[in-house]
């Protein structure tokens, strides 16, 4: 799996490629607590490029969704979301949870 | 592992009495997160070789790749460099997975399903493996057993997905 940032001024975007699972969700993990270690809490994750996500993944993005919205301070919207995740983030009860995007720059203007 | 179904013959240790007249196919991995890819190949590959749709590969490959890590994680407590046995058999009706290890006991059945109407606040962080398991396979069973040949306990758990009709 591959992550890569890019800090705009209001928010923070990561895009993740590849496979996210127990061996690989760790590196989705840093990157993310690198950007609210750092104060930042407006956070737009691009899936589209994730092929595979296990609940490994669905830990992260609920404990940085945790601690995006503690004292409504930001949020962890997620762009792009293949079916085959969706699908996997509704079964877990996670839908309500986040909000989606299917474009990117506005996922970026309205977060 | 062997490309053809039938041409390997059930692991000589195995604790069921697989009938010999279905194909079965194994292999054995060290408990490590970075074999989850093989795991989860091994998968692929007999689920698209019983004609299952996409959509159900997915389900497979994501119900495989959720029992090795919490296998892992619970009967090995961690990574380690003991064994997984990995099998699956091809029936007619069924696709029938076994993954067996050595670790801790450990009945995952036991484990309550996690609340997934809370709200943010009160959501687990964790607990959904499991519970992914029993939603994405149409039956799910855990047997413990004892290696006959040196005495050593292991844990089992069988899922079986259903062919389409």
């Amino acid at each position: 799996m591959e992550v890569s940032t890019n800090h705009y001024k209001h928010s923070d975007l990561v895009k993740a490629k590849g496979r996210i699972d127990s061996a690989t969700a760790p590196q989705l993990a840093k990157a993310l607590d690198d950007i609210t270690n750092a104060g930042r809490y407006k956070i737009v994750l691009d899936l589209s490029e994730v092929e595979f996500m296990s609940s490994a993944g669905l830990r992260v993005l609920i404990s940085t969704q945790k601690t995006c919205k503690r004292y409504n301070r930001g949020e962890l919207a997620l762009a792009c979301v293949p079916q085959r995740i969706y699908d996997a983030l509704e079964l877990a009860g996670f839908v309500p949870l986040f909000s989606f995007h299917d474009d990117i720059v506005e996922a970026i203007g309205k977060t | 592992m062997s490309n053809n179904p039938a041409s390997q013959s059930q692991p000589e240790i195995w604790p069921f009495n697989i009938s010999s007249e279905h194909p079965v196919r194994s292999i054995t991995l060290a408990a490590k997160f970075e074999n989850l890819d093989v795991a989860r190949n091994f998968a692929i590959q007999a689920a698209e070789e019983s004609g299952f749709e996409p959509a159900a590969v997915y389900s497979i490959e994501l119900a495989i790749d959720e029992a090795f890590s919490n296998i892992i994680e619970h009967a090995y407590g961690g990574e380690s460099e003991e064994k997984i046995d990995c099998a699956c058999q091809f029936t007619k009706t069924d696709l029938i997975f076994y993954l067996r290890d050595c670790g801790n006991p450990f009945n995952p059945l036991i484990i309550p399903d996690p609340n997934i109407e809370a709200d943010l606040e009160e959501r687990e962080v964790g607990g959904l493996g499991f519970f992914f398991i029993k939603q994405l396979m149409d039956e799910v069973s855990f047997t413990f057993s004892t290696r006959p040949e040196n005495g050593k306990h292991c844990n089992v758990l069988k899922m079986v997905k259903h062919k389409e009709k």
